[in-house]
């Protein structure tokens, strides 16, 4: 399996991930290198297999009662952020 | 015997019978780490003002006749676990500035236990890595040889453990990045079954498959900080409520007429000779002490790697979308539009090796990839999982090399990603199945440590622990420090 440059921008575009013109080429060539290692899963056979859905078997998620759990920390998660304003988080204008 | 060559099991000893106090415990490892860190670079944060005042009140609790099994022991939280108001970096530039608003769950029992917190280690970023090197604050090193890698991902964790920096350390194992460094490294390491111990807090890479850990300088050392990390946590929707053993007191659990089946695939592909005959010089150990060997067959084995390297890929590139530079994270300078701040404030916030998995995740979940890739993946983990299950039907445990080789230096594997993840060969199978799995050191070859690897049924911690007890009974190689550290 091998991608192009084309290929890996518009991977880049859909993980938002800024990709440099000096970084493309390494990731052109890792990224098909391990698209060529996965190949190898072509080999076995699954077509009866129930693709897994835990590793635990039986197992399900687990639900919790719809009730109030946590309190307002809102001024503590915020001293984290990098642009708040009025209990806000500032990001750059998207509607005009 | 100086205090750091000791055990968690002889420190606890000690400061039970006032030997030393905590805070005369915490100075000696807080001392070691000043003359040592700047070599090993296996600390990212230090915190000695809180490692001093929690052993005060560890001597105080002492005094005061409310002292438990962990009160006053130091030890290092791998920079994965949220520590409230201190530092959380996951190896990353993304969280370089990031200062937990809370405490993970295996950081707070172990708070409540009565340990004392030295500082965060380093490790490889987001825990993507067999080598810590692609940590945004570089590489550690192997305390036995510094131009060697000590594994990864929990490498700083490994090195601090295996140079006597602290007694033990947490880790998290997703492909192995417990018991690689661990074999790397000489020091013992487990990942328990998956949803064992609580993964709340623990920053997330790919959520199927990781686990919370221990690494430490014994069986029995990894057996006592399991027994506080484990069990049922409402705040991970993973988590499995059943009690915890007494890992502890089963350690004591004879190996007379248990069976061990040696996995042959572990013992075909790429193993080194040297490396090879350690493992069977440890088998001839265990016969001794009364296990029954026999060979077993897991045909699908060989396909635990790229199966891997989708699953965790995928997952992995949606744990890290919350990493927006908008709520918390690096965020870049004077973006353009919100499109510019997202691109460029992750573009600049992880590392090759964060951004390399990304992308690879994002591809096999897109559109018109997935059924050939996530779905394909996901079948095979099935297929590795039910072989699995079936020999765990005829023996107790299973049983192989940790690693293909021993520590490998330091750049010599960096440009070729494929090559690199090949060190995770033997222990992934053991994350994609959930079950739990350790290493405990068997010898070594040319002065670096090698591993060997038991892999238990779902919830089978206690034969493990009890099985490298007994080993650890009748060989001193987990007893051995590296000369610049001993």
């Amino acid at each position: 399996m091998s991608l192009s440059r084309t290929d890996v921008e518009g991977i880049a575009r859909l993980a938002r991930l800024e990709i440099t013109d000096a970084e493309l080429p390494v990731y052109v060539d890792s990224l098909s290198k391990i698209l060529s290692l996965v190949e190898q899963l072509n080999a076995a056979d699954t077509a009866a297999v129930v693709p897994m859905a835990h590793p635990l078997e039986g197992e399900v998620q687990r639900l919790r009662p719809d009730t109030v759990t946590e309190t307002d920390q809102h001024a503590k998660y915020q001293a984290n952020a990098p642009s708040v304003a009025a209990g806000l988080y500032v990001v750059p204008k998207v509607i005009e | 015997m100086s205090l750091h060559t000791r055990t968690v099991a002889e420190l606890a000893a000690g400061l039970a019978a006032k030997e030393f106090s905590s805070v005369e415990l915490t100075q000696h490892f807080l001392g070691r780490i000043e003359s040592a860190n700047a070599t090993l670079n296996a600390f990212v944060t230090l915190t000695p003002e809180r490692a001093l005042a929690d052993a005060r009140r560890a001597d105080a609790n002492r005094a005061a006749g409310t002292a438990g099994p962990l009160t006053g022991i130091p030890l290092a939280h791998k920079d994965i676990f949220c520590t409230d108001g201190i530092r959380t970096t996951c190896g990353s530039r993304m969280l370089d500035n990031f200062i937990s608003p809370y405490d993970a769950t295996v950081v707070a029992k172990l708070q409540a236990a009565g340990t004392v917190l030295l500082g965060k280690t380093n490790m490889d970023e987001f825990a993507m890595g067999s080598s810590n090197e692609t940590s945004y604050y570089g590489p550690v090193r192997n305390p036995w040889n510094l131009r060697k890698v000590p594994g990864g991902s929990s490498g700083g964790s490994a090195a601090i453990v295996s140079a006597r920096l602290a007694p033990v350390a947490t880790g998290t194992d997703t492909g192995g990045s417990i018991r690689q460094p661990a074999a790397l490294v000489g020091v013992s390491g487990i990942k328990p079954t998956y949803g064992r111990v609580s993964r709340y807090g623990m920053i997330a890479f790919a959520s199927s498959l990781d686990q919370a850990g221990v690494l430490g300088a014994s069986a029995e050392d990894c057996a006592l900080l399991l027994r506080t990390m484990a069990g049922f946590d409402v705040r991970d929707s993973t988590s499995v409520d059943r009690p915890v053993p007494d890992y502890v007191a089963e350690l004591s659990a004879p190996l007379r007429g248990v069976k061990i089946g040696l996995v042959r695939e572990f013992f075909e592909r790429g193993l080194e000779a040297a490396n090879r005959a350690l493992v069977e010089a440890a088998i001839g150990e265990l016969k001794k002490l009364g296990a029954t060997v026999v060979e077993i067959n897991c045909p699908s084995l060989p396909l635990s790697v790229p199966t891997y390297y989708v699953v965790a890929p995928a997952e992995c590139s949606s744990n890290l979308s919350r990493f927006d530079g908008v709520r918390f994270g690096h965020r870049c300078k004077e973006p353009r539009d919100l499109l510019d701040l997202y691109r460029r404030s992750r573009g600049e916030g992880f590392g090759a090796e964060v951004k390399r998995r990304i992308m690879t995740g994002t591809y096999v979940l897109s559109a018109g990839y997935y059924d050939a890739y996530y779905l394909k993946a996901q079948k095979v983990r099935s297929v590795i999982t039910a072989e699995f299950r079936n020999a765990f039907k005829s023996v107790d445990i299973l049983l192989g090399p940790t690693t293909p080789t021993p520590a490998f230096d330091i750049g010599a594997k960096v440009d070729d990603p494929v090559t690199m993840y090949l060190n995770d060969i033997y222990t992934i199978g053991a994350n994609l199945a959930g079950l739990p799995a350790m290493s405990v050191p068997c010898g070594f070859v040319d002065g670096l440590p090698v591993g060997l690897q038991l892999i238990g049924p779902h919830f089978g911690e206690s034969r493990l622990l009890a099985a490298g007890h007994a080993y650890q009974g009748v060989t001193d190689f987990h007893r051995r420090v590296p000369a610049a550290y001993a």
